[in-house]
């Protein structure tokens, strides 16, 4: 009650007191409708791809563009037709089996980084950032020769390898970044307690990484998902992953904007989801762990 | 403060540890860190070690038999042929291209997003999604659905007959490879604005400094290592660019946008030379390391910062 009256009298006699606060509010709603405005912009290419893909083929391919239209699937169902299956398949096999393999090969890598670092940690650790900086140009040819002598050409593991090799830098650096955020003490605590390591690991460690294995994961997956000059270069019709089946069908006859936006929109999917939950944690691993 | 203090104290142990014991406790220390350790030196050292034997070799897979070695010749080759260097100016072109402009237009968004406003997170949710959409996805939908001449979204809203690939192609694939990159960019500074400390910002605002001497004086300052990282990341992945490439102009019309990974790609599998095509790699390498070193530098000062905090 006593709010009330000290605030009613202020709001009378000083009329002016808001005002500064008013005009900061409405700058920033300015502000807020230009951002808006930006975000649309930026999105619409997409929103416009997933339109195109509900349209029958002359709608997709009109000028002026068609906004209003009756939504079809009959271009998905065509891509179906297409068998898109096998490659999503590809894809999918390829981008799980090789986040599995990088989070594997990475999280003890990591832990041996971090918590309890071997002598040598930074040179550890800048090897494997040099690695993701070598470009995959020059080191194509070496790999496609020896994977063709071994017979290993448009195999899905080869793929499973090589896609693991350039996410390793990425995953060590993310992981390592999110392990140093264990409390050395917890750590400390549970061994005077007469924890096991494994024990510590499972019971301290795990909890407090876990987000951050989980979206180390979904990054590696992303980058897997989307990688198209390996797959071009080595794999063909066994095991071509979804990039490969875009391409390949674009070469073919009349009218395809509305199947090629539905196969789009399909082989993108997977990635656009796992990018929007995964989003907080992206530019930590984009950055390689330099910025949180 | 005292979180800041507390980090201290647990983070600046981790360099300085000494390893005690043996050569057992060593051991024991590096046992987790050898499989990934080896897995990448197999799958990326020994294809470079290779790749660098195969640049000695006169070699046509067209000419079976024929391989010997030629010593520095492909260097020369490589190096004085137009083609190559056409490719190293079109790779230079698209990179810085699609870097500074990713950077300009990212660094203006970031501005936009550090402010508060109703829907924040969902704005940023639609500012990152160019960059999750597939590469190879992002080109055919530009290459068909917005750039071309008869029914593509750009001359249906604006009309005239413009046939933007044929006649911009750098800028077509420049303008692709901006619109994936720039969420890119924008995530990179905007966790640099928000880094800034809220107090400081204020404090100058009550000394009366106006907002854009704040962005000069303080904010462009700070942010100055975040704009290098985003600018050297972006670059080292740009350089690569081979989807945009292949898919929006098969490097065309004549050589206007080969780079050197689509050039690296023509020599390997269309015209078989792979002599020529190693030591084309083998340069890309070096090009590479030089700015992979100005990368390093970046990111390991941002490190020590993070250590020292």
């Amino acid at each position: 009650m006593s709010a009330l009256a000290t605030d009613a009298p202020v709001a009378v006699v000083a009329p002016a007191g808001p005002r500064p606060a008013n005009r900061r509010r409405m700058f920033n709603t300015v502000w807020g409708i230009v951002a808006w405005v930006a975000g649309i912009v930026f999105v619409f290419p997409v929103i416009w791809m997933v339109l195109t893909s509900f349209k029958q083929e002359q709608d997709a391919a009109s000028n002026p563009p068609t906004w209003f239209f009756h939504p079809t699937m009959d271009q998905y169902a065509a891509v179906f037709d297409r068998n898109i299956t096998p490659f999503l398949l590809n894809s999918l096999m390829a981008s799980i089996f090789s986040t599995l393999l990088v989070v594997a090969l990475a999280t003890p890598a990591a832990y041996a980084l971090s918590l309890r670092p071997v002598a040598k940690w930074t040179d550890a650790l800048f090897f494997f950032i040099s690695t993701k900086m070598m470009p995959a140009v020059a080191a194509l040819l070496p790999i496609y020769l020896l994977v063709k002598q071994l017979g290993m050409l448009d195999n899905i593991w080869t793929m499973v390898i090589l896609y693991t090799s350039m996410n390793l830098p990425l995953a060590v650096w993310m992981m390592r970044s999110f392990l140093l955020e264990v409390p050395r003490e917890v750590l400390e605590a549970a061994e005077v307690d007469g924890a096991s390591l494994i024990t510590s690991i499972r019971k301290v460690v795990l909890p407090i990484v876990s987000p951050g294995l989980a979206a180390t994961a979904l990054i590696c997956f992303i980058f897997a998902w989307n990688e198209f000059f390996l797959a071009v270069n080595l794999t063909a019709t066994n095991a071509g992953t979804a990039p490969i089946f875009l391409v390949g069908f674009i070469s073919s006859e009349g009218l395809f904007l509305g199947k090629l936006c539905a196969a789009a929109t399909l082989v993108s999917l997977p990635v656009l989801i796992a990018g929007w939950f995964a989003q907080n944690k992206l530019v930590r691993g984009l950055s390689m762990g330099a910025v949180k | 403060m005292t979180d800041v203090i507390t980090r201290t104290d647990e983070k600046t142990p981790a360099p300085v540890l000494p390893v005690k014991g043996g050569a057992k406790d060593r051991w024991v220390r590096r046992a987790p860190l050898l499989p990934a350790l080896i897995f990448a030196i197999i799958v990326t050292q020994v294809p470079f070690l290779v790749t660098l034997y195969l640049s000695t070799l006169g070699w046509n897979a067209l000419r079976p038999g024929q391989r010997h070695f030629v010593g520095l010749d492909n260097y020369v080759t490589v190096l004085t042929d137009s083609r190559l260097r056409a490719a190293l100016l079109n790779t230079v072109w698209l990179t810085a291209g699609a870097v500074i402009f990713s950077m300009i237009l990212g660094l203006g968004l970031a501005i936009l997003l550090d402010r508060k406003f109703v829907g924040r997170s969902v704005v940023r949710t639609l500012l990152i999604t160019p960059f999750l959409v597939m590469p190879v996805a992002a080109a055919l939908l530009w290459k068909h659905t917005i750039l071309n001449p008869a029914y593509g979204l750009i001359n249906g809203i604006f009309g005239g007959q413009t046939d933007w690939i044929s006649d911009y192609p750098k800028t077509a694939v420049i303008g692709t490879l901006v619109w994936q990159w720039t969420p890119f960019m924008m995530l990179i500074l905007l966790a640099g604005l928000q880094s800034q400390s809220e107090e400081v910002l204020e404090a100058a605002r009550v000394d009366g400094a106006n907002a854009w001497a704040i962005f000069r004086r303080m904010t462009l300052p700070h942010l100055r290592q975040y704009l290098e990282l985003g600018a050297l990341l972006g670059s080292i992945y740009l350089v690569n660019t081979f989807d945009a490439v292949f898919s929006i102009t098969q490097g065309g019309p004549g050589t206007a946008t080969t780079n050197l990974p689509y050039e690296i790609y023509l020599t390997t599998f269309r015209k078989f030379e792979y002599g020529e095509a190693s030591a084309a790699g083998v340069i890309v390498v070096i090009l590479t390391i030089i700015v992979a070193t100005f990368a390093l530098r970046v990111i390991s000062s941002l490190f020590r910062m993070e250590e020292s905090r």
